[in-house]
């Protein structure tokens, strides 16, 4: 019983450059995801432009029936999201937690090379464990 | 006793003693620097083995330098000549004041007498890199590999020391040894020394 549906990581100029699903719920083949990439990205940046407040940073959450998309924008324009069960908690820490490992084993990686896919094992690894033990601190609640 | 409790003033800053120096450095800082130093270096070069034996003569350089600031600092001068005092002196002095802890384990080897490993959990200089699967078995630890390398041979113990990656069961990731192949001359040496 997932909580997280699936994790997007974009980079500033939309293209995808991390997908991960967690259960059927979220799964989508590699075109939806780019689609929905690139989608996402468009959609923050109109956002920005609509919103009626000046200094508006772009959509922090998006609330439907299904579920929930909580974004988090990162200053150098490298956005987070994740697509989850509507009513979910502390999306928002989780999100600055994978940003944290993203600045940690992503940027600190010699060979990754900037707003490429990202391909490293200790990511993956530490993001399993951190969504882990978000999974286990919800269903302990 | 005479001046005790009192810091002297000195007029010239060329007669400060040199101090100890501040302990420590961002981790993230020198994580940049090191990651710098390998893109760089990965830039130059066509092949993997070149680029392992380029991390290898930088920390080659380290590792000279470090062996006279430590004999200076911590050994009041006094130079080892024994193997394993010199192995010691790697394994706890040497790797503490680099990386802020003693290395893990120091073994002998079982199939040779010339060779002795010193074994991390996960090497510092590794702690943030992810090596892609096609560079096969290259290891950053190259670069550790060449600053112990450096001290041995400072101290007048020529040595091949490499790094290698070795799987743990029940772990994801690999334990790193650092292999050190002593030259003939070392271990008649300390035959003769008895």
């Amino acid at each position: 019983m997932a909580a997280i549906y699936s994790l997007y990581i974009i980079n500033k100029s939309g293209g995808l450059i991390f997908y991960k699903d967690y259960g059927s719920a979220g799964r989508m083949d590699t075109n939806d995801s780019l689609r929905m990439a690139s989608l996402w990205h468009s959609m923050h940046a109109i956002s920005q432009q609509l919103s009626p407040i000046s200094g508006c940073s772009g959509i922090e959450l998006l609330q439907a029936d299904t579920f929930d998309l909580h974004c988090f924008q990162s200053l150098t324009g490298t956005k987070f999201f994740v697509v989850c069960e509507p009513g979910t908690l502390h999306m928002e820490g989780l999100l600055k937690h994978i940003y944290e490992l993203y600045t940690d084993y992503v940027l600190k990686n010699p060979f990754y090379e900037m707003e490429m896919p990202i391909r490293c094992e200790l990511f993956d690894i530490n993001l399993s464990q951190a969504i882990q033990k978000d999974r286990v601190a919800l269903l302990g609640r | 006793m005479i001046g005790v409790g009192k810091i002297k003033q000195y007029s010239n800053v060329l007669d400060k003693p040199l101090s100890k120096g501040k302990q420590e450095v961002s981790l993230s800082a020198f994580a940049f620097l090191f990651s710098e130093l390998v893109q760089y270096n990965q830039t130059q070069v066509d092949n993997i083995s070149e680029l392992e034996r380029r991390l290898e003569d930088a920390g080659y350089a380290v590792g000279a330098r470090v062996l006279e600031l430590l004999c200076h600092r911590d050994k009041g001068n006094r130079r080892e000549t024994r193997l394993l005092g010199i192995l010691s002196f790697v394994h706890s002095t040497v790797w503490k004041v680099l990386f802020g802890k003693v290395a893990d384990s120091l073994e002998k080897g079982t199939e040779h007498e010339d060779e002795y490993m010193i074994s991390e959990k996960e090497l510092l200089v590794n702690r943030f890199i992810s090596i892609p699967k096609d560079m096969g078995t290259f290891n950053c630890g190259a670069f550790v590999a060449g600053i112990v390398r450096g001290v041995l041979d400072g101290a007048g113990f020529p040595a091949v020391v490499t790094a290698h990656f070795v799987p743990v069961e029940g772990q994801q990731r690999p334990r790193t040894t650092i292999l050190i192949k002593f030259a003939e001359e070392v271990l008649r040496r300390e035959a003769r020394l008895g």
